[in-house]
């Protein structure tokens, strides 16, 4: 009686959409703490926080940031493979508007105006895409193609093809600076985060998005303005790739058209997968798209102190997405119900 | 139309339809070879020295790893998937190339076959899992192309130079073709891959079920085609197409290195969609990507004639004509959807 209860919730557990996400982040961190001593351990240094986790939070906070805007495109059955490019015009725009000043105190354009700017280029960016999609009716990932090799081309127009270097100190409050304590992009992310979930949970948008991604005709008829919102989600998602830029850009204090954010758009849609959301649409989760972010992070961490030369990373990667879409497959799960076949009692009487 | 019941051949002859949309099919590749002409002549005109035999055959000298890839990405697009595993395939192509030739002292002509029967087998595994587990191709080949690129880390960090003189011999070979141009046998070997590719592609069981598979998969099973064993096989013509591709870029290269053929899916990709090849499969030709290739390169050399452009007007040009090509075959294609 205890035990088929206990196995109950371990299955409810699991069945959950975030049980699989959060027990591969637990495993990567007990990992990581199993081969560094001092990993698990946080401190309070320089009137900060300080610690290998709060590292892989801080680091992971672009990816976050784009992987939540991918989520939303995700939802509504597109895909956005432009962000990595977008991340690279934002970074360029903040760099020219704050112009090349070797004072660490110039500024071409006020900090306010240059944030602006460089959001509001990648919201155009993503509402671009969104007219491409929503209104030409193209397919999301030609679509965002053309901006992605456009948008590089672009970026680099506006760096003039070099890397520009920042000099100006407020700008890098956003990527590397601290707010009571706890690094600003992390506090950047969980604002994203929590405007997001209470603007998908408090209103009918989240319902209205999993509607257009279920099914879109069936959305139109009954009434939701699947165009609208389609369009409304490229736009979000370029405007988090921008944000994404700030952070980047202000983080390692330089914008390179060319690298900045260079297989982003994978490791976001990646991190997308691994929280569980699945690319057909419709049903999404946010905060697994976060968890798939900090999984990537870690993982990236792990392989570092192991010693091992970080490119061999995309190796670790491309087993993770193989383990990954094999799981969420339903064929493949039938192929191995089809070698453990066994009865299923309890299932049946939930249904 | 008819009236009474019509034999097969009768309602063959007078429907006429199915000749129209074939006529609409070919416009976006007549606008595609019209306009490298235009770019052509335009460079003709501008700039001195761009008429010549040998700058154009330089653009098959210099693109002939890229026809040969994305002659095989035409046929996972025709399927109605997308490779992007290309590119690291051909990274890792020369990087195995490199290691077996310099650090293991093989002979070239042992390991050429090797590498190809490698990208083959490569192929034919995310073709595989795409078939028979309804994976997704965009996910699936994404896997692949981190697996291929982290593969070749595995290798060696740092770029391996060939040094191998018969390697040196064969990129040197040059073969006459006028009055003093001459091709490489890297742009010869693409020119054959891509007749090749012309004649399985409308001339064999395999081509025909490529086109009926990316046109509606549901009927093309249900007309009794080998759907799976034809996806299966597309991939695993885009893995051989991609180590060809990569020993081609051995030759041109002389060096493996893992980050050789970076974002090279992108060029193959554009190449095949302003070549006229739908991407939502079924529609499109091979002959169509050639030019798709050539009108790439031929605006890089006129960029390259230019001298005050820079480089990345090249991305911002590619970016532009796909999406001209794009909204016109989204009009072409509206109409066609209207007609049926």
């Amino acid at each position: 009686m205890d035990d088929t209860v206990r196995r109950g919730m371990l299955r409810s557990a699991m069945e959950h959409r975030l049980g699989w996400p959060i027990v591969t982040l637990a495993l990567l961190l007990a990992l990581n703490a199993a081969f560094n001593p001092g990993f698990l351990h946080v401190e309070w240094r320089d009137h900060h926080l300080y610690g290998s986790l709060v590292d892989i939070l801080n680091r992971a906070a672009p990816l976050a940031v784009v992987a939540l805007g991918m989520t939303i495109v995700i939802a509504t059955r597109g895909i956005d493979i432009s962000v990595g490019a977008v991340v690279a015009i934002a970074g360029a725009v903040a760099a020219w508007t704050i112009g090349g000043s070797v004072a660490g105190t110039v500024t071409r354009f006020p900090l306010p105006v240059v944030i602006v700017a460089a959001l509001g280029v990648a919201l155009l960016c993503g509402l671009w895409n969104g007219l491409l999609v929503a209104r030409a009716g193209m397919q999301p990932i030609i679509a965002t193609l053309i901006l992605m090799v456009a948008g590089r081309g672009i970026a680099q127009l506006i760096t003039s093809g070099q890397i520009i270097t920042i000099y100006y100190s407020p700008y890098f409050f956003f990527g590397g600076g601290y707010l009571l304590g706890v690094p600003v992009s992390i506090l950047i992310v969980a604002l994203v985060f929590v405007l997001l979930y209470l603007a998908i949970t408090r209103t009918a948008l989240g319902l209205f998005l999993q509607a257009i991604g279920i099914n879109p005709t069936a959305a139109r008829v009954a009434g939701v303005q699947a165009r609208r919102l389609t369009l409304g989600a490229y736009a979000f998602s370029g405007l988090c790739a921008g944000v994404a830029g700030i952070l980047i850009s202000s983080n390692v204090k330089s914008a390179d058209g060319n690298n900045a954010g260079l297989l982003l758009e994978l490791d976001a849609i990646l991190a997308v997968t691994l929280g569980g959301t699945a690319l057909t649409g419709g049903r999404f989760t946010l905060a697994g798209s976060v968890i798939g972010a900090l999984i990537i992070q870690t993982l990236t961490y792990l392989i570092y102190s192991l010693g091992v030369p970080p490119e061999v990373n995309l190796v670790v990667k491309a087993i993770v997405v193989f383990a990954v879409m094999m799981l969420q497959s339903g064929e493949f799960r039938a192929t191995v119900a089809k070698f453990a076949r066994r009865p299923l009692p309890d299932r049946e009487v939930r249904r | 139309m008819n009236s009474g019941l019509p034999t097969l051949t009768q309602h063959r002859k007078e429907d006429t339809p199915p000749r129209k949309t074939s006529r609409s099919r070919y416009l976006p590749l007549a606008a595609t070879v019209s306009l490298f002409i235009a770019v052509s002549v335009l460079g003709s005109v501008m700039y001195t020295g761009f008429f010549s035999p040998q700058v154009f055959l330089n653009l098959l000298i210099d693109n002939a790893f890229l026809i040969v890839v994305a002659v095989g990405e035409t046929f996972v697009i025709l399927s109605g998937g997308i490779d992007l595993s290309v590119g690291s395939v051909i990274a890792l192509t020369t990087m195995v190339s490199a290691a077996l030739v310099e650090k293991a002292g093989w002979h070239p002509l042992v390991v050429i076959p090797l590498v190809l029967a490698m990208g083959t087998a490569f192929g034919t595994l995310m073709g595989w899992l795409i078939a028979r587990f309804r994976l997704q191709p965009f996910i699936v080949t994404l896997a692949g192309m981190f697996l291929a690129r982290g593969l070749c880390y595995l290798i060696s960090i740092d770029s391996i130079s060939i040094t191998d003189p018969w390697y040196a011999a064969v990129s040197q070979i040059r073969i006459p073709v006028m009055s003093g141009a001459s091709l490489s046998l890297g742009a010869v070997i693409a020119l054959v891959v891509l007749a090749a590719a012309v004649f399985v592609a409308h001339y064999t069981p395999f081509g025909r079920t490529i086109y009926a598979v990316g046109g509606n998969p549901h009927s093309a099973l249900l007309m009794g085609l080998p759907v799976n064993a034809a996806t299966i096989g597309a991939y695993a013509l885009s893995g051989f197409c991609s180590a060809l591709g990569g020993v081609l870029f051995t030759f041109y290269m002389l060096s493996g290195y893992g980050l050789h053929a970076m974002g090279l899916e992108l060029d193959a990709i554009a190449s095949v969609v302003i070549g006229g090849t739908l991407l939502t499969g079924g529609v499109g030709y091979v002959i169509g990507t050639l030019f798709g290739v050539l009108l790439l390169g031929i605006i890089q050399t006129l960029i390259s004639f230019d001298g005050s452009l820079s480089s990345w007007w090249t991305k911002i040009a590619v970016g532009a004509l796909l999406l001209v090509f794009c909204l016109s075959q989204r009009a072409f294609g509206d109409r066609g959807a209207a007609k049926r």
